[in-house]
């Protein structure tokens, strides 16, 4: 296996996933599979090549800092599963 | 009328031979005789498209149509649409109404289109066969024991049955065209950045682009003529000028160079696939076109490039649903971890799960550069094999897909054989090139897809180089015959 049940449980904790117990065995198989596959670019020697993030190369562009947006806090928690007086709520947090 | 092309249902509407709203309620019967089949639909805008197909007649009568005024269309469940369900397939946004409409959608609604529903998909775009979906699965139209393709599937299923004149759809990897070939229509992906990201559901930011699903190349031509143009929302939006699409097609292909990608060409494909695919190429030559060989040598290396790429970035932009702003939240939970994660877990299937696993697994501290640099090294040099080419060639030929439409079930179990279904659409998705899919022969009653893939911002070329194929053949007016 290309990567542990362990590692599995750690990328899930930093995806904020819950792995159901039973699910844990198949789905580090399909993740090792997967790797394992990708693995195939290791071969590769890019030691001079550009990394390409863009598939244009454009640059992020640049407006004024002025405001544009309206306030719409209304409209935009109409579809929030939780909100109080404009904030949205979650369990608590602070002891 | 069902199968008519955008330019005769247009024809019928200027000439009163039917109205807006007699075609609308035309596509509206059909949707319900066999959408409980096909499954094409995640919802269907019933009173809102009678509506709107009253006002596309009200305003032709006053001579004030858009470009697509009163045509019934259907829009790929990604794209927002105000006061409408937008689900992106997924159980996370099985509530969401989206409070703002996408650029693609409002430019639509501007032209006069009619919004018929919004159509099934692989869950958030991840798939190749429309079998990833919450609303379960598409069936094709040509037949229903196989996939429609993924993962505009309903999109491609719904124009090849006749529910909609055309359908929006987007592809970050294969995704409008791969279906395209499944179903028998004609698909076009834009270079990206040709058309607004804005309220497209986002997948991968550095692939994701929308483009038109139709009957024909003349079709997508009128529809990327409404869909393309910048979009100051949209930053990554081209700044490139608008060509006139239509006005291109009645160019000859005397002079024009296609190249035929040696590695698209090899064992792995389908016999009956490549005998089409050298007719096709006879096709051109008799159109006036030279054929010549070339090479992409990088093309094995783009699916394990883009399964690392396309999850990183979905890793990221899916970090966005955390039961907190918008879409489902998770009963009763314990602390804010336990919330996210259990929100996380009930609200996406288990491919999406899987590409935000190995897309925060690439991104994590010690693998970063192994994987993620590395795919990146990998992306550039699949781009500098197309730039290389496009030196030498006008428009590249080859399959879109290595084999026919295949049987539901039959690849959902193997991940990695299900990403292999992508390896003629992905290179073109990595190097942002505008790519069309066509159809170019049958093979036991299923449709088989040519590509054409053109250089940078070249679709009206493409287009062109289609709509000429289209206009010696017949692939395309063929359709299936629905039980």
């Amino acid at each position: 296996m290309t990567i542990k049940s362990e590692e599995v449980e750690k990328i899930a904790f930093l995806a904020r996933l819950r792995v159901a117990e039973d699910n844990r065995g198949k789905l580090t198989e399909d993740l090792s599979q997967i790797l394992d596959f990708v693995d195939q670019m290791k071969a590769v020697d890019t030691r001079n090549v550009t990394p390409l993030s863009n598939p244009l190369e454009m640059h992020q562009i640049l407006r004024p800092d002025t405001v544009t947006e309206e306030n719409q806090r209304d409209r935009l928690q109409a579809v929030a599963p939780a909100t109080e007086l404009g904030l949205f709520l979650v369990p608590k947090v602070i002891e | 009328m069902s199968f008519k092309s955008i330019s005769e249902l247009l024809n019928g509407l200027t000439q009163k031979e039917f109205s807006s709203v007699e075609l609308t309620r035309d596509y509206l019967k059909r949707i319900q005789q066999y959408n409980a089949e096909l499954n094409c639909f995640i919802t269907i805008a019933e009173d809102q498209a009678v509506e709107a197909a009253e006002t596309a007649d009200k305003r032709r009568e006053t001579g004030a149509a858009g470009l697509l005024e009163g045509i019934p269309v259907a829009h790929k469940d990604l794209f927002c649409t105000e006061g409408t369900l937008t689900s992106c397939a997924s159980n996370m946004l099985s509530n969401f109404i989206p409070p703002y409409e996408s650029t693609v959608t409002r430019r639509f609604l501007e032209a006069g289109a009619v919004c018929l529903g919004k159509t099934n998909m692989d869950e958030f775009a991840m798939g190749s066969s429309n079998e990833n979906s919450h609303f379960g699965p598409v069936r094709n139209p040509w037949d229903s024991t196989r996939v429609p393709g993924g993962s505009s599937g309903g999109s491609a299923a719904a124009v090849a049955a006749g529910l909609c004149a055309a359908a929006t759809g987007t592809d970050t990897g294969g995704s409008i065209r791969q279906p395209a070939a499944f179903c028998g229509i004609t698909g076009l992906k834009p270079t990206y950045g040709r058309i607004s990201r804005l309220g497209m559901i986002a997948f991968a930011s550095s692939l994701d682009q929308a483009g038109p699903m139709a009957r024909s190349a003349e079709d997508c031509a009128l529809l990327l003529q409404v869909m393309a143009g910048h979009d100051p929302m949209d930053s990554t939006s081209a700044q490139q000028a608008v060509d006139q699409y239509s006005h291109n097609l009645g160019s000859e292909l005397k002079g024009l160079t296609i190249g035929l990608p040696k590695e698209y060409y090899n064992e792995g494909l389908d016999p009956t696939i490549g005998q089409a695919l050298q007719e096709a190429i006879k096709t051109y030559e008799s159109l006036g076109a030279t054929i010549k060989e070339v090479s992409l040598p990088h093309t094995s290396l783009s699916v394990p490039a883009y399964y690392v790429i396309a999850p990183a970035e979905a890793s990221a932009n899916l970090a966005r649903f955390d039961g907190v702003r918008y879409g489902k939240r998770c009963d009763s939970p314990a602390d804010l971890d336990d919330l996210y994660m259990r929100t996380r877990a009930e609200g996406f299937g288990a491919e999406v799960q899987r590409r935000i696993l190995i897309g925060t697994y690439v991104l994590s501290a010690g693998y970063f550069d192994a994987y993620y640099r590395q795919a990146q090294k990998i992306r550039r040099l699949i781009k500098n094999d197309f730039v290389e080419a496009f030196g030498q060639v006008d428009l590249l030929l080859c399959p879109t897909t290595p084999d026919c439409a295949f049987p539901l079930g039959s690849k959902s179990a193997d991940p990695v054989q299900m990403y292999l279904e992508d390896i003629f659409t992905i290179p073109t998705s990595l190097a942002g090139l505008p790519a069309l899919a066509l159809p170019c022969g049958q093979a036991n009653g299923l449709p088989i897809g040519l590509q054409l893939i053109g250089n940078y911002f070249q679709e009206a070329r493409l287009l062109n180089a289609g709509h000429q194929y289209q206009q010696r053949t017949d692939w395309h007016l063929q359709h299936p015959t629905l039980g």
